[in-house]
């Protein structure tokens, strides 16, 4: 399952016909302590680059962008409970949303792994 | 990801280094823009950083506020023309909080005003006024005061219930002070000036001390168990839970002290004498009251409301949010705002608007989270 990152510090997971998404080990490092996600309802139409979701920080709010143009199929109930989760396991159990791919164009201009290892690294 | 909010940036001006900036660094810290220079945000974590200090003691780098000595011949009268300070019952070692106000009585800063054994007046002031205070001040007094701007000096905040143990081994005497009275120590060899104060709630320090012994004396009482460094987003969450103003937030000239509830901050006997920038409006406030009223909001579920967030009943919109947050020791959003007074008083049922959501509130007492001052027996 191919993984991809863009340079907004979001992951995306392709499997089939769709994409899961969420934030880096390394935004939620920045970001801090989350106490509050927002996201997007399901069936909503998101488009690339802009607002997606948004995540509250003890010390702020941040947007999360959308990393491809798609339908949002579903959303990651556990983080109303416990959005520390984006914390503790960002890249895994923290996701975000799933959606559809509207353009597989779109996945080609962004990051892989390594990539964006070295994108972290030069920041 | 992008920041909603933005920090106090005084953008036009280059960032000035702190003295303990590398000390900083060296810790670890994430350095941000604030007040004009780069300071820590955090070390560790904001929520492992505030829950330390509220159960253990927090050492806090506030270098960046205004260190300012006032003297000279009718010192007193001088200064009383520009703050509605009672300075006949302000003795040596006792400290007091105080506002700069305008002719408008509209609040230019929040400040500490202490009484040095000499009878000069020392002040500290907010880093990011500073500059304007130290203007307004000169603008105001008479030539005979001499304003010595202390701009070689750091200052530390060791704050939390531990803090006195921390220190006690270092300056004994230290610890018979109570709160808000200071006084002239030695701390490794060093002359400091000790002030029981702080802006978390929690019984603490402030230490005045030379810039050049900063580095030594932050890794002294960081070498102690009970102490580890705290960045600026603790010490906003501590203070927030505490009920206290940040300026520039909640406190700006277009908020008048009555409206925030620091009545405190105009003395007893000022209230009926007057004679200081803006004495008419708030001796009028005091009487009449106000028309909106500083106060603590609780928010229900996770979502915090923070500064600008609009508060309403039913459609109308009644009052501001001036500053707002997760709430680390209570696991809940609490917000203060500006609300009108007719639904200031606690208990009273509100809504607050965040990105096109309406959050329950209630108007709740403050502190959120009780103060823990060592006031002694």
């Amino acid at each position: 399952m191919p993984r991809y990152y863009t340079d907004e510090h979001e992951w995306i997971d392709v499997e089939d016909d769709i994409a899961t998404v969420g934030i880096t080990d390394y935004a939620q490092g920045q970001l801090g302590d989350i106490v509050f996600v927002e996201l997007p309802e399901v069936g909503a139409m998101i488009e690339q680059g802009k607002d997606a979701a948004v995540v509250e920080s003890v010390k702020a709010a941040s947007d999360v962008y959308a990393p491809i143009t798609g339908e949002v199929t579903e959303t990651n109930s556990a983080l109303e409970d416990d959005p520390s989760l984006v914390n503790s396991a960002p890249e895994d159990g923290g996701w975000f949303f799933k959606m559809t791919i509207a353009d597989a164009g779109e996945l080609d201009k962004l990051m892989d792994e390594d990539g964006y290892k070295a994108f972290v690294e030069s920041l | 990801m992008s920041d909603h909010d933005t920090d106090d940036t005084l953008e036009d001006l280059p960032l000035e280094a702190l003295p303990l900036d590398p000390w900083h660094r060296a810790r670890g810290a994430r350095m941000v823009p604030f007040a004009g220079y780069e300071m820590p945000i955090q070390y560790e974590g904001i929520v492992a950083e505030h829950t330390w200090t509220r159960e253990s003691a927090g050492l806090f780098d506030v270098s960046h506020m205004g260190q300012l000595v006032l003297s000279g011949e009718g010192l007193d009268a001088a200064v009383e023309a520009v703050l509605p300070i009672d300075l006949s019952t302000l003795k040596p070692g006792a400290q007091r909080y105080s506002l700069l106000l305008d002719e408008d009585g509209g609040v230019l800063d929040d400040l500490m005003v202490s009484r040095l054994a000499d009878g000069s007046l020392y002040l500290v002031v907010n880093g990011a006024t500073k500059w304007d205070d130290i203007g307004t001040l000169r603008e105001a007094l008479p030539d005979d005061i001499t304003l010595n701007h202390l701009d070689e000096h750091a200052l530390l905040a060791l704050q939390g219930p531990k803090a006195v143990d921390a220190l006690a081994r270092h300056v004994p005497d230290a610890a018979a002070l109570t709160f808000m009275k200071f006084g002239q120590f030695t701390l490794a060899g060093h002359p400091v000036q000790i002030a029981r104060a702080g802006y978390t709630g929690e019984d603490g320090f402030e230490i005045s001390l030379p810039a050049e012994a900063a580095a030594e004396i932050a890794d002294l009482l960081c070498a102690e168990p009970e102490v580890k460094p705290i960045g600026l987003g603790a010490r906003d969450s501590l203070r927030l839970e505490a009920g206290l103003p940040l300026y520039g937030h909640d406190l700006s000239p277009e908020t008048s002290p009555i409206e925030a509830g620091l009545i405190f901050g105009i003395n007893k006997r000022r209230r009926t004498e007057g004679g200081f920038p803006g004495a008419d409006r708030i001796n009028r406030e005091i009487a009449e009251g106000t028309g909106r009223k500083w106060v603590g909001l609780r928010i229900e579920g996770r979502l915090p409301a923070r500064e600008g967030a609009e508060v309403f009943v039913g459609s109308d919109k009644v009052g501001i949010v001036t500053s707002g947050g997760f709430s680390p020791t209570l696991g809940a959003p609490i917000a203060m705002a500006y609300v009108a007074a007719a639904h200031a008083a606690t208990g009273t049922a509100l809504e607050v608007e965040v990105r096109g959501k309406r959050l329950a509130a209630t108007v709740s007492p403050t502190p959120f989270v009780p103060h823990r001052y060592h006031r002694g027996n």
